[in-house]
């Protein structure tokens, strides 16, 4: 089949690629667009790890089409922090342990910050069961949620702060 | 993993998904939040050579509730389901049924039409809305129809949907009753080793009304009449629940895959369907 054209908006700037319709997401981000940020853990829709933001949703990015996002807004790891200037979410894993391998980190952001985005001050509960799509190998999870909530207070905080 | 080649469509209206559809015949296929079809796609049970986007379809989007009948747009996902206020106190079974499917992404592309009109015995949505007697509207070249959900289901991805037909919304009423959704699975993300709705309307301290269905316990989502009746007029006590529990028992026909043999999922489904029954009663 042949290639289209494919229009959206990725970490704030305007991207066209070529693509043919059966290209997955994940693989245009990473191969043609050069953000390896998103892993490919598992392929099948289980793992998490190539969690991006697609117009305010958590998307898994190996079970979407690159033709589906066309006209989309795509947040990616690359798009939260650098490593100049982190996000707040990416200080608090460093600073709280929240990754091992790394692995899974990119995909747990991503997928962190939009539950942050919807619910500002998440119990313990609401953290687990809002991750409940991204699978860690290495940490248990201990120390990703206490990295998240600590990122959830502190980004309170600054809020309060800029009040 | 890739996926067979096809051409891609995304037509801004139904009239144009539609015509798509019927041009194309068997070769077309239309793709709601994809977290079905995707996975199918990719280990090749499906070839789907026209693939038919719906995302831009205005008209297949939205909850609207009037004079206490419910509709939802096919393509609403489970997100917005969960997330809708109006549709909480309307129909608390379907918030609490919504957030045991899968994970915060598969929710964020899931839509209740794809998960109707999959046809997978393991989709929850199916025995949900026989549960709550919904009724199904399908479009088609030659025009609509509405097909009861406890009428749509024929066998395992077969429903009643032609060749040519979308499935545009689902209605319902709401109904003021005790509710419960409950889901044995073996992680979150998986579906069910056994589910069941159970909505339940009292008159007094009796059971007025029961509707009792299954997920993913036959080839088809069951609605269990029988069940039902055996607690029509009891105060729910556990000989009544019993009762049910094995009238119920007697509707379904499970087989043994990764999620354990036969008579581990009987044992299952009786666990499951009798917390549902008490939980709905304490409820109402
Ligand atoms: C990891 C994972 C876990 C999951 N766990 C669960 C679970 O626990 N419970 C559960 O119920 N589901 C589960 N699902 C499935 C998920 O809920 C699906 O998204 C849903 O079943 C299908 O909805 P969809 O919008 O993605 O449909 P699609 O995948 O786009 O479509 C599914 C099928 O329906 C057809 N279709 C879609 N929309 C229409 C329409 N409007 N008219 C006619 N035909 C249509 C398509 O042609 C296709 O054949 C899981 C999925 C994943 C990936
Ligand atoms: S790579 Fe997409 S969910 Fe695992
Ligand atoms: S840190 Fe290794 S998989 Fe999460």
């Amino acid at each position: 089949m042949t290639n289209q054209i494919v229009k959206m908006t990725v970490n704030g700037e305007k991207k066209e690629i070529l693509a043919e319709p059966r290209e997955l997401l994940i693989y245009v981000l990473r191969e043609k667009l050069g953000l390896s940020g998103a892993h490919v853990g598992c392929e099948t829709s289980h793992c998490g790890a190539c969690t991006v933001e697609i117009d305010g949703k958590s998307v898994k990015s190996c079970t979407m089409f690159a033709v589906q996002a066309e006209g989309a807004k795509i947040t990616t790891i690359e798009g939260l922090g650098t490593p100049d200037n982190l996000h707040v979410l990416q200080e608090n894993f460093k600073e709280h342990h929240g990754l091992q391998c790394g692995y899974c980190t990119p995909g747990m952001i991503t997928r962190a910050h939009r539950l942050l985005q919807e619910n500002p001050n998440p119990t313990e509960e609401d953290v687990r069961f809002g991750i409940s799509g991204n699978i860690c190998r290495c940490t248990g999870y201990q120390n990703i949620v206490k990295s998240i909530l600590s990122a959830a207070a502190e980004l309170n905080a600054a809020k309060e702060a800029a009040q | 993993m890739i996926t067979a080649a096809f051409e891609y469509h995304r037509p801004s209206d139904l009239a144009g998904a539609l015509s798509v559809l019927e041009e194309h015949g068997d070769d077309a296929r239309v793709i709601a939040g994809g977290h079905s079809l995707i996975p199918m796609m990719k280990l090749r049970m499906a070839e789907v050579p026209h693939l038919i986007d719906l995302q831009d379809i205005a008209g297949l989007k939205g909850i609207t509730i009037e004079g206490g009948m419910v509709t939802i747009g096919a393509m609403t996902t489970q997100h917005e389901l969960i997330n809708n206020e109006a549709l909480l106190s309307a129909t608390p079974i379907i918030h609490e049924a919504a957030l045991q499917i899968a994970d915060p992404q598969v929710r964020y592309m899931g839509t209740i039409g794809g998960n109707v009109a999959n046809g997978d015995p393991a989709n929850d949505m199916p025995g949900l809305m026989q549960c709550l007697n919904a009724n199904f509207t399908l479009e088609g070249p030659d025009g609509t129809r509405s097909v009861k959900a406890r009428e749509f289901y024929e066998a395992a991805y077969m429903t009643e949907l032609e060749d040519g037909e979308i499935l545009t919304q689902i209605t319902f009423s709401a109904v003021n009753a005790g509710y419960a959704y409950e889901k044995q699975k073996r992680k979150i993300g998986d579906y069910a080793t056994a589910a069941c709705g159970v909505l339940i309307t009292k008159d007094g301290d009796k059971v007025a009304t029961a509707s009792i269905a299954m997920t993913n316990l036959s080839d088809v989502p069951v609605l269990s009449e029988a069940a039902g009746a055996a607690l029509v007029g009891t105060s729910c006590d556990a000989a009544a629940i019993k009762a049910a529990v094995a009238a119920a028992l007697e509707d379904i026909d499970p087989t043994e895959d990764n999620r354990g043999p036969v008579e581990f999922k009987m044992h299952v489904a009786g666990i499951i369907i009798s917390r549902a029954i008490a939980r709905a009663w304490s409820r109402a």
